[in-house]
């Protein structure tokens, strides 16, 4: 898939720099909580927490690199002009199995185009070559 | 150059718990214009926003019996919804003589536009509200009710230049966009992502959708001012086949899913309760006004998030204006993806409509003339894309003027509103201001 490059900023650069290790992090803020008593995680990273709206407790968690799939659609006409040679394609929604709370997208590589994508089904995370720069991609493939 | 603030967020009521709103029954819309519509624009002054923009705000004083004298605020949605003239389909071509020499009264009109070219020389408010007539509209409302003008026309023009519009090229993206775009995440695949939800957790299916698409281009075939009304006809008469057979967009949003762009320019005058008594039609009041700012908590809209923020909505429509679901007599919430409509069905609760239960109703009797009129106004599916005609058919509903598209049902109160589930404006409008 021709995936545009994403271009970090001062929030957004340690996700991405995480991405490029092999890595999947999640913007933790160290003085919330859930209201599960969990970790307060948010994504996408934003300056403040989205909670208590302070900064200085911001920081990084590890995911463990499985998901779930929760959606999808299947797109056959894109605006992204780099995008548009591999229609149709699957846009997939993942939830984290650390955090069930937090969503990514997903092309699903490796799943055909049909009425079968699996719905609830095992992903594991995998990093992705884009287009434009050297930056990686978190993307997500089915494994069960 | 002249400028137009925005109208300040604070004004807007976007909470529960505000109470009944302070100013109910207080402003009245008493005009409405819509200029001619066509698919795109054709390059001449004649058929531009800012032309067919004074010609909508021409109808509307016409309908009230004032001149452009009595006019002391207007407020425009000033942007249209494509792209500009200097965009992708226009590349080298340059702007006309004043007043054209700008986007301005070509892809959009602003409000100080107006002003200086309808020669409203009383103005002493104007004010730019973002993305939705919906917006300049309720803004309209507390404007009037403040105080701050008396009689103030609401315009937008919504723009629809050759070529297609937000394409996005290039190969690096920032901003937002590097959340998005390397996946082609945007709102076509939210809705369609969230229809799908729907469809999987109700146990229902994108067929299901057609009595509905079907009654919306009924209801366009009656409804004089638009879009296909006037230029297509030939697609009001669609068949369910012919709807299920459209090319897919985004599955399982398919193109007769989504409103058509349309070059047209819309018009809404407001004023005081009080001065409305002397003018030529009868009052429509204004009972409540919602905007909906819905925060997300991670990448995109959930379907539960969609479910709250579409009872949300409702909820401080019903406390605002003091009615409740069955008080509510015409209902015209956005169609345009018609994907989202059933969200403001069920949220509202409209003629005892609740979750899952939305595409079931379509399957009943929802023509104008039956005991479930839903989306009298045929939307923007039946009409073209210009995310007003659910307000200007609710007005016109409650004066009893909406012709072959009038309801048969009581007709007292209504509620009408665009955009989406999780950022939308509403009117809640009655033939009464008790
Ligand atoms: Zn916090």
């Amino acid at each position: 898939m021709g995936k545009m490059s994403p271009v970090p900023d001062e929030v957004s650069k340690p996700f991405w720099d995480a991405c490029n290790e092999g890595k999947l992090i999640v913007q933790n803020c160290a003085g919330c909580k859930g209201n599960d008593g969990k970790d307060w995680l948010q994504h996408p990273p934003q300056a403040a927490c989205y909670k208590c709206g302070t900064t200085e407790n911001l920081t990084w968690k590890e995911m463990n690199g499985r998901g779930k799939i929760h959606g999808y659609s299947t797109m056959y006409d894109s605006r992204i002009r780099s995008l548009q040679e591999d229609q149709p394609f699957i846009i997939a929604v993942i939830e984290l199995e650390d955090a069930p709370e937090i969503k990514m997208f997903s092309h699903l590589p490796g799943t055909p185009v049909d009425d079968d994508v699996p719905v609830g089904g095992t992903v594991q995370v995998e990093f992705q070559d884009t287009l434009g720069t050297e930056q990686k991609v978190a993307e997500w493939r089915v494994v069960s | 150059m002249a400028s137009t603030e925005m109208f300040p967020e604070s004004r807007y009521r976007k909470t529960e718990g505000l109470g009944v709103w302070e100013h109910r029954g207080k402003v009245a819309i008493v005009g409405l214009g819509n200029s001619p519509t066509s698919r795109r624009w054709d390059g001449t002054l004649e058929t531009s926003l800012g032309a067919w923009t004074m010609l909508a705000a021409q109808k509307a004083l016409d309908e009230a019996g004032i001149t452009v004298d009595d006019v002391d605020g207007v407020i425009a949605c000033d942007k249209g919804m494509g792209d500009d003239w200097g965009g992708d389909a226009s590349q080298g071509r340059g702007y006309f003589e004043a007043p054209y020499d700008s986007e301005d009264g070509l892809s959009g009109v602003s409000a100080h536009w107006l002003v200086k070219n309808m020669g409203l020389k009383n103005v002493k408010m104007t004010y730019h509200a973002p993305g939705c007539l919906s917006t300049a509209l309720v803004a309209a409302a507390q404007a009037v009710g403040d105080g701050e003008a008396h009689t103030v026309l609401v315009v937008r023009g919504t723009g629809n230049m050759p070529g297609r519009y937000h394409q996005t090229p290039g190969n690096t993206t920032g901003g937002n966009g590097q959340w998005t775009n390397p996946w082609g995440w945007q709102l076509i695949p939210q809705i369609a992502f969230g229809f799908d939800q729907y469809c999987r957790t109700y146990g229902k299916n994108h067929d299901m959708m057609a009595p509905f698409i079907l009654n919306q281009r009924r209801n366009g075939s009656m409804f004089p001012e638009g879009f296909y009304y006037q230029n297509r006809p030939d697609d009001l008469q669609i068949t369910a086949e012919d709807y299920l057979a459209s090319r897919w967009i985004c599955k399982p949003m398919n193109m007769n899913d989504c409103d058509l762009p349309i070059q047209t320019a819309g018009a809404f005058l407001f004023t005081t309760a009080e001065r409305a008594k002397d003018m030529k039609k009868k009052p429509v009041y204004v009972l409540n006004h919602v905007t909906q700012r819905g925060v997300v908590r991670s990448s995109l809209e959930t379907m539960a998030e969609t479910e709250e923020f579409s009872a949300h909505i409702a909820r401080k429509c019903y406390e605002g204006s003091g009615l409740t679901a069955s008080e509510v007599d015409v209902f015209n919430p956005y169609d345009g993806f018609t994907l989202f409509t059933q969200w403001f069905l069920e949220g509202f609760g409209w003629h005892g409509v609740g979750k899952g239960e939305a595409l079931d109703f379509y399957a009943g009797d929802i023509r104008v003339e039956g005991p479930h009129p839903f989306s009298s106004s045929g939307g923007n599916n039946g009409n073209g894309r210009t995310r007003w005609w659910g307000h200007y058919d609710t007005v016109q509903q409650l004066r009893g003027e909406a012709g072959d598209r009038q309801v048969q049902i009581k007709h007292e109160t209504g509620i009408s509103g665009a955009f989406t589930p999780g950022h939308s404006d509403w009117l809640v409008l009655g033939t009464s201001p008790d």
